[in-house]
Order: C-alpha cells, then sequence, then structure tokens
C-alpha cells in the first residue's frame, strides 16, 4: 500500500491540523471556553454537533486515498507495483459494494431487477420475466439479520459511550452516568449519546444488510445507491467548508484594511468587492467553470487518471466559489471594523503609541471573531445546497464524481418512468437534509449565543 | 434628487468596466481567439489562413490590451477590450454561436422571465410578511416555537426537492396542473401556477425567519413602549408602529432585487420549460456559448446597480430623516 495525497485531501487534513492547533490555543483562554459552553448548553446544539461529526468523519475516512499493491504473483521484480487507480479508506469499507454491481436499477431491499427483461427459457418460448439480482442473497433471514445488525450497533455505541464517559470522568464515573441519564449534567450529554447512538445504530444497520442487499437500491448502471450516498459526504462537506475557509484571509485582510486605513485603500476596496458582487453569482460561477474546463483540456497534463482530474476540478470549482463569495463577509467585516476603529479602548490604545498590526491583532480581529465564525457556519449549509443546484446547472463537480448534485440530476431524467425510481433522489435529499439541517441548526445557536446582539 | 442620480449613475460605469474587465479576463485569457476559432471551426483541417479570416470576420485579430503598432490614444482604444466593451456599454452582444441576434433574443425571453419571477415575488413578499407579522404577535409562544423549527426545516430541503415533488405531486399524480410548458397571455396562467408556488414556498423558511427577526428589533424599541402605554392595542401597535418602522431596513433587502427579476430562475425556467432568460442562460452554458453567457452577465450586473440606485431613492421616500447628497 502507498498513501496518495490529493489537492484536497492536503487541504482537508491541513484545515484539522490548523482547527486543531486554533483550538487548542484558544481553549486556554477562559473566557473562549465557557462561550462554548454556553453553546453547548442546549441540546439541540449537542445533537447537530453529534451529527456533523458523524458526516466529518466519513469526509476524513474517504480523504485517505491509497494505492494497493499490486498482487505477488503479477509482478516481475522485487520493486512492488501498485495499482493505478487508488482508493480510499470508505471505498475499503464499501468494497463489497463496490464490485456487487448489478445490471440495471432496482428498487430497495428488492430481490429482482426494476425493469423487465425479455428472456428465452430452453422450451424456446420468449418470456418478460423481472431477472433476479445477481448480488443479492434471498436465504439469510430480513428480520434476523437486522436484529443480529441493531444489537451488535447497541452494544458497540453504547460501549463508546461508557469509554467516553469514563475518560472524562474517571473518579465519579457511576454518579456521572447517573447525571446523565436523568439529564442533570450541565451539557446536555444525554442528547448527544442518544444522536450517537441513533447514528450508530442506522448506520451498522444498513451496513450489515449491504452485504445481502442493496439496501437503498441501484442506479441506472446498477451501482449501488447507498454507497454512492456516503461518498458524496466527502464533495458536500468539503464544498461546504474548503470554499469559506479559503475566502477567509482574502474578507478579512480586505475588511479589516479598508476600515481601519480608509482613504484610497477604502475606495480600491470598496470598489473590488462592489463589482464583483454586482455579477449575478451564478453566472460568475458558471463562466468561471466553463473557462476551468477549458483550461483543464488544454493542459492534460495536470492529471493522471479521473479521480485526479475530477480532484482538480472541485479544488477549482471550491475556488471558483470562494472568489463569489467573500464579497459578503468584506462588507461586514469593513463596517464593523470601522466602528470598532471608532471605539474608545482603540483610540486609547492609539494615544499609546501601539502599533497599527498590535491594534489590529489585539484589538480588533478578537471583536470580529463572532462575525466571522456566525459567517462560517451560516455559508456552510448554503453551500451545500448550491452544489446540488450548480452540478444540476452544468457547472458542479466533475460528472464522474460522487456527490449529491450528480445523483439528483441523474435521477432527474427517470422521472417519466411509472412507477418511479424514486430511490436515488430520496437518497441524495435525506443525506443533504440531515446535513444541511444540523448546519442550520448549530449555526442558530452559535448566532445566538455569540451575536451581541441578542443579548437584552 | 436628479443631481444625486447623475452622480451614481456615473460611478456605476467603472463598476461597469470591471464587470467587463472580470469577463474579458475569464473568457479571453484562458480561452484565446485561436482557440475558440478552431473550436468554431472544427478541429479538421484547420489552417492558419482560415483561423486569420475567422478572427477578422469577428474583429478579433486586435491585441488583447496594449496596441503596439497603433498611435497615441489608439494605442488602448484599439485593443479587443476596448472594442468588446464598447459594444457590450450600447447593449450590442453581438451574434450566439448559432448565428441568431441576442439582444432580440433577450428581448423576447424577458417576458416569459418577468411572469414568473414578478407574482412569485409579491406572493412572497406578503405571505413572508404575513406570517412574520402574525408570530411576532404570538411570539414566545407554542406557535412561534414550532413554526420556526417548520421554518428551519423547509430551509434546510434543497430546492432542487420541492420542484421535484411538486411536479409529481400537482402534475403526475393529481393532473391538476401541466408539468411544463408556457403560453402567452391568460391561457398561460395554468402554466405559472405550480412554478410560482413552488418559488414562493421555497422561500418561506429563510423569508420569515429574516422578517421576524426584523420586527422582533423593532419591537424592544422605546416608541412601541410609548405606544403601548398610549393604551393602543397590539395589533395596532403591529401594523401602525413596527410594520411601518420595518419597511426600512425590508427595503434594502427588496428592492435592489426587483431589476433581476428580469434575469429570470436558472432552475425554475429549465424544469418548467418555460423560455425566459433563465433556460436561455442555461442553455447557452451548456452549449458553451460564450458569447450569451458574457451578454448575461452584463445585462445582469447593470440590473444589480439599478436596483442599488431604486434601493436609495426609495429610503428617501419612506424615511424623511435620509436626505441624498
Amino acid at each position: 500500500m502507498k498513501l496518495v495525497l490529493l489537492w484536497t485531501d492536503m487541504l482537508v487534513w491541513g484545515l484539522v491540523i490548523v482547527l486543531l492547533t486554533w483550538s487548542w490555543v484558544i481553549f486556554r483562554s477562559p473566557q473562549v471556553k465557557k462561550t462554548w459552553h454556553n453553546i453547548f448548553k442546549s441540546s439541540i446544539a449537542m445533537a447537530s454537533a453529534v451529527v456533523l461529526l458523524f458526516y466529518l468523519l466519513f469526509t476524513l475516512l474517504d480523504s485517505i486515498h491509497l494505492r494497493l499493491a499490486l498482487p505477488v504473483q503479477s509482478q516481475k521484480s522485487d520493486v512492488t507495483a501498485y495499482e493505478v487507480e487508488m482508493v480510499s479508506l470508505l471505498d475499503l469499507i464499501f468494497s463489497h459494494n463496490i464490485e456487487n454491481t448489478e445490471r440495471t436499477y432496482s428498487a430497495p431491499f428488492a430481490t429482482t431487477e426494476y425493469t423487465s427483461s425479455i428472456v428465452v427459457d430452453e422450451e424456446g418460448i420468449t418470456k418478460q420475466v423481472y431477472l433476479p439480482l445477481q448480488h443479492v442473497s434471498t436465504e439469510d433471514d430480513f428480520i434476523a439479520q437486522s436484529l443480529l445488525a441493531l444489537a451488535l450497533g447497541f452494544v458497540l455505541s453504547l460501549a463508546l459511550v461508557f469509554l467516553h464517559i469514563y475518560w472524562r470522568e474517571k473518579s465519579r464515573f457511576v454518579s456521572a452516568c447517573k447525571e446523565i441519564l436523568q439529564g442533570k449534567s450541565t451539557l446536555s450529554w444525554r442528547t448527544a449519546y442518544g444522536t450517537f447512538i441513533l447514528l450508530v445504530l442506522a448506520f451498522t444497520w444498513a451496513y450489515m444488510l449491504s452485504y445481502s442487499y442493496h439496501v437503498l437500491g441501484t442506479d441506472k448502471v446498477g451501482g449501488d445507491v447507498l454507497y454512492q450516498s456516503f461518498k458524496s459526504i466527502r464533495t458536500g462537506v468539503l464544498i461546504g467548508i474548503l470554499t469559506t475557509v479559503i475566502m477567509l484571509p482574502v474578507a478579512v485582510i480586505l475588511g479589516v484594511s479598508a476600515g481601519l486605513f480608509g482613504g484610497w485603500v477604502d475606495d480600491v476596496i470598496q470598489y473590488l468587492y462592489t463589482t464583483l458582487s454586482s455579477i449575478p453569482g451564478v453566472l460568475l460561477i458558471a463562466a468561471g467553470v466553463l473557462s476551468m474546463q477549458v483550461m483543464m483540456d488544454n493542459n492534460p497534463t495536470w492529471f493522471e487518471t479521473t479521480i485526479e482530474r475530477s480532484d482538480l476540478r472541485l479544488l477549482f470549482l471550491i475556488l471558483i466559489l470562494g472568489i463569489t463569495s467573500w464579497t459578503g463577509l468584506c462588507r461586514v467585516l469593513r463596517a464593523e471594523t470601522l466602528k470598532i476603529s471608532q471605539m474608545e479602548f482603540v483610540t486609547a490604545a492609539k494615544a499609546f503609541g501601539v502599533s497599527k498590526l498590535s491594534i489590529i491583532r489585539r484589538h480588533i480581529v478578537p471583536n470580529l471573531m463572532h462575525i466571522i465564525l456566525i459567517s462560517v457556519v451560516l455559508d456552510f449549509s448554503g453551500l451545500v445546497l448550491a452544489e446540488a443546484v450548480l452540478s444540476y446547472v452544468g457547472v458542479g463537480v466533475d460528472p464522474t464524481m460522487h456527490s449529491w448534485g450528480n445523483m439528483i440530476n441523474q435521477a432527474r431524467l427517470e422521472m417519466a418512468r411509472e412507477p418511479m425510481v424514486w430511490w436515488s433522489l430520496f437518497s441524495a435529499f435525506v443525506f443533504m437534509f440531515i446535513l444541511v439541517l444540523a448546519a442550520n441548526l448549530f449555526s442558530d445557536r452559535i448566532q445566538r449565543v455569540l451575536d451581541p446582539r441578542n443579548k437584552v | 434628487m436628479l443631481a444625486y442620480i447623475m452622480r451614481r449613475v456615473l460611478y456605476a460605469i467603472p463598476i461597469l468596466i470591471g464587470v467587463n474587465f472580470i469577463t474579458f479576463m475569464l473568457f479571453f485569457m484562458v480561452n484565446s481567439p485561436d482557440d475558440m476559432a478552431r473550436a468554431q471551426l472544427g478541429a479538421k483541417q484547420v489552417t492558419p489562413e482560415l483561423i486569420a479570416s475567422w478572427k477578422e470576420e469577428r474583429g478579433y485579430d486586435k491585441p488583447l490590451f496594449i496596441n503596439s503598432k497603433a498611435e497615441g490614444l489608439a494605442k488602448l482604444s484599439d485593443t479587443l477590450f476596448v472594442q468588446e466593451s464598447l459594444k457590450l456599454f450600447t447593449f450590442d452582444f453581438g451574434f450566439s454561436d448559432a448565428n441568431r441576434d441576442i439582444a432580440s433574443d433577450i428581448k423576447e425571453r424577458m417576458i416569459p422571465s418577468f411572469s414568473i419571477a414578478l407574482p412569485t415575488f409579491i406572493i412572497a413578499l406578503i405571505t413572508n410578511i404575513s406570517l412574520a407579522l402574525l408570530l411576532v404577535l404570538f411570539r414566545g409562544s407554542m406557535l412561534d416555537t414550532s413554526m420556526m423549527i417548520v421554518a428551519v426545516m423547509i430551509m434546510s430541503v434543497s430546492g432542487l426537492f420541492y420542484i421535484i415533488a411538486g411536479q409529481v405531486l400537482f402534475s403526475k399524480m393529481w393532473h391538476w396542473v401541466p408539468i411544463s410548458g408556457y403560453e402567452s397571455g391568460w391561457d398561460g396562467v395554468k402554466f405559472l401556477f405550480l412554478p410560482v408556488l413552488i418559488g414562493v414556498f421555497s422561500g418561506i423558511g429563510s423569508g420569515v425567519r429574516w422578517y421576524r427577526s426584523i420586527f422582533l428589533e423593532e419591537i424592544n424599541q422605546d416608541y412601541v413602549r410609548t405606544a403601548r402605554a398610549k393604551g393602543l392595542s397590539e395589533l395596532k401597535v403591529l401594523f401602525g408602529h413596527v410594520l411601518r418602522n420595518g419597511m426600512l431596513p425590508i427595503l434594502t433587502g427588496v428592492v435592489v432585487i426587483i431589476p433581476s427579476l428580469f434575469m429570470g430562475s436558472l432552475i425554475m425556467e429549465s424544469f418548467f420549460g418555460i423560455p425566459g432568460l433563465g433556460s436561455y442562460t442555461i442553455d447557452a452554458i451548456n452549449a458553451q456559448d460564450f458569447a450569451i453567457v458574457k451578454a448575461m452577465v452584463f445585462l445582469g450586473s447593470v440590473l444589480y446597480i439599478i436596483g442599488l440606485i431604486l434601493t436609495d431613492i426609495s429610503y428617501t421616500l419612506f424615511d424623511p430623516r435620509v436626505k441624498l447628497s
């Protein structure tokens, strides 16, 4: 096995490292700790945070790409050869689903194909029959299997929960468990653990049954929809997080300098964002993506495999989305900086001869933190939804890449069928809905706690 | 007032030049006239002469930004960038790849777009504001809390879902309205019903939340307390005072959209087969017709800037404290 890093993988893991160090640094301040404590006092915030972490886990699993070694007998020399196409850890978890493709559509838990085929039997009579699916085992008892999976999931999640409680409260483990069960703990751990157990139960159930059924059916070429839905998580989350993170430095630097320095700097920056924001967003993205396509077609040497190609396209899409979306935050930050820079503590700092850079670092940026954080979480859900729309318009991620937008786009063409092929649409919408709902609820909570206007 | 508007219009010119510059960069730097010629003429049998004549025909044979051969001011003006921008400023959008006049296409397609976007806009505005007022009236009650949860859920569903679900329910299962299509005049109402309904519904979540927060901010003001102290009923306070004062922040968000209604909605129009500007754009994107996309970008920016100017003017109408200078 050989580890491969795609461009977006690097960004993801870089972001994880930055976030961990940043939280380590700021969590030493008791004030920040108290704010976050405040945020998590709400049970909705706890539940949605667990859901978001769950999605993040799959993103990270899908961001470790490997090249498997080829079997030994096919090698001529001592040097280990590797396969050309790379797989992620998530692909390895779902490897049975990748191999078990059917011929065409099949409904969730179906044992036969969705469309009938014309077959000539031994006696030479042509018949129209629904062919059985190739990779569905009908011998296993559905209920017994489900119960086994649920039991396994329950034991597993409960063990993890107890481990976590023990890790937090070693000395008073039993009383801590009691408190959580009665809902008396300061943070609503009961909801968090409840959500966690539910998610693990749902996952183990779907995963165990995916060995003998297509839990969410198959698509037009027989690909497993469950696997596609999980693969799409990475695309959605990446677009949601990386876009805002990439544009953040630009928005903060330009917004703060426009507000603080004024004069021609302010004029230039205002001109820049007014111009950019006056172009309709979708059109600017479409124009950007079209140009990028031409550019990539002219430079085929930039990528070797289809995965690298779609990864590069995802990266460009994220950059383009970032370019179009920093203007709103920049405008707000400029206004806020203008307000802060006229406050007494900044005037005092100026009078003491503190340098401009230190004023920015010590007085302005900390007071902008809540706006930045709110905008990151607010933008996240909008971007996840935007991905689906952009893929529909034809300027989204690469058509070969798994994404909810592509799933919807492909399934949409089959709407006219009777009865409808609903499972691809359904799965994509449900996976998207859970993520966006969790993000929206979480951002509501953050806004309520952090926004000073809400403190009446 | 007139002087102010004039100044704003003049201020719009550098912005539009900037917009042109961005689109120009996107289309010509990445996709050079040579590439365009090759793509248009087909990959086979392209001779350098053919490319040159194709470029000359369209005026693409000039240098991009600086013409070193020309003299004086023509060094800057006799370039592709200036020529292309000037054409756009006179609303001469040129011809599409299918050799149709883009400007007349746009004129023709504006009406269908507007006939969907305007009813959606007005009905959404009225519904959202009345629902928000209702929630503010019952603020803190079970109704308020549960409606807010419903609003978050409506917001969290992809807009594509509403369209697909609407088409399946209303057209496929119940056969109330045709699934897609368009007709001008009153016969076309049956085609507009579903897109307008879906457009209103999908925006209800975020809309109601936004208006509610505006009204809630107003309701804590001193003048509201005074109004209550005078003995006004809660309804009179809401409609007579809170709504009127809330108009100002509402105007900021709403007036700027109005001119852009002409642009239509990409998704709605292509799902419902409406021959408006939205589906025009989407077809252009899919066919990679750069000329149309460029024209639409320019048109969209112009309409947005008109919206900004209208916002400022509407302020003076609604708020006597604001004076334009």
